[in-house]
């Protein structure tokens, strides 16, 4: 009978993606591509506002959106009939959340020369999107108004990795037991760095404003790493 | 399912120290998984048995999970307490400007090989 030995890991499950997530920012450093991770709960508005956005930042950037789903082709072909940028979309087989490993087949399927900005529309999902590093430069979390104002308490580690936290569907406000006040101070207490900005794609509130936030992100990169 | 990406993940890393180190197959692995880490355990045991078939060296695999305590660390007053009792709110001054020591890991251990 052979001897039974243990061998030693001690290793966190998401080092592994941690330690890939690095070799992403390294390449993306290097080609001065700005990678931004959009999360939020499957229906919260990512692909429209997405749209508002894009079509705002166009002009300024060189656009290319990755959109990721389980399954379907519908985001990407939305993105793409919307805002005329390159888009690809890639399907998780089932995975709730990207890996690292998805996130560079992906940025390699599209191409990023020539690119300035990449956006990743992760999968719909609050809980495991979070602790999956993707690589990116920004997280922008979204909250949609029916939802509920209580979501960052809820999924504390969402909001914790958030950069910059956009609450969606403003427009319907009225008719929910929604509070700008209380939804502001619950992301707060998870976190106190990423900024709340409030909009509504149909009605076009506050696009401007994260547009240009957002576009800010972008241009300070590429300055840094030295590219007009 | 949530654990089923972490099991997958949890297998490979495991599959790949089983072929590094050459062994015949593992028999047991210790998995640490904090409180608050979000994981179900017997989901995990349920998506860790499918998985496993699944695999070269781990069929036979039984699956040890040891919970580690999630433990919160105020800013404001510097005391440390149970995370799962009292969470966000500290306990002893009623500040939020909290945040996780541990409790959130999902370490392999190690694991026993012949």
């Amino acid at each position: 009978m052979d001897e039974v030995k243990i061998v030693e890991i001690k290793e966190d499950i998401v080092s592994r993606n941690n330690e890939q997530a690095k070799q992403i920012r390294a390449e993306l450093a290097d080609q001065k591509v700005f990678l931004l991770n959009v999360m939020s709960s499957p229906g919260s508005g990512k692909t429209t506002l997405l749209t508002a956005l894009i079509n705002r930042l166009k002009s300024r950037f060189s656009i290319g959106v990755i959109e990721a789903d389980i399954d379907s082709a519908v985001d990407a072909e939305t993105i793409a009939a919307k805002t005329g940028v390159k888009t690809i979309q890639m399907h998780t087989a089932g995975a709730c959340h990207i890996t690292c490993q998805m996130s560079w087949e992906a940025l390699c399927a599209l191409g990023i020369e020539g690119l300035d900005m990449v956006v990743l529309e992760n999968i719909g999902n609050l809980v495991c999107p979070a602790e999956f590093d993707t690589g990116a430069d920004a997280n922008l979390v979204l909250l949609s108004v029916p939802e509920g104002d209580d979501k960052p308490i809820k999924y504390p580690l969402m909001f914790e990795v958030a950069d910059i936290v956009a609450v969606t569907k403003t427009d319907v406000m009225p008719v929910f037991d929604f509070d700008k006040e209380r939804v502001s101070a619950n992301v707060k207490r998870r976190n106190d760095k990423a900024p709340v900005f409030f909009v509504s794609a149909p009605l076009g509130v506050g696009i401007e404003e994260l547009a240009d936030y957002i576009g800010d992100l972008v241009a300070g990169k590429m300055a840094k790493q030295g590219k007009k | 399912m949530h654990e089923l990406g972490i099991v997958l993940q949890v297998v490979e890393q495991a599959e790949d120290v089983a072929k590094q180190n050459q062994v015949q197959k593992v028999l047991r692995l210790t998995l640490e998984v904090g409180e608050v880490s979000g994981i179900v355990p017997n989901l995990f045991e349920d998506c860790f048995e499918w998985a496993k078939k699944r695999t070269e060296h781990l069929k036979e695999c039984t699956l040890n999970m040891v919970i580690l305590e999630a433990l919160t660390y105020c800013e404001d007053c510097g005391e440390t307490y149970r995370t799962v009792e009292f969470a966000k709110k500290c306990p002893h001054c009623g500040s939020y400007k909290t945040y996780l020591v541990t409790g959130n890991e999902i370490n392999i251990k190690d694991i026993e090989v012949v």
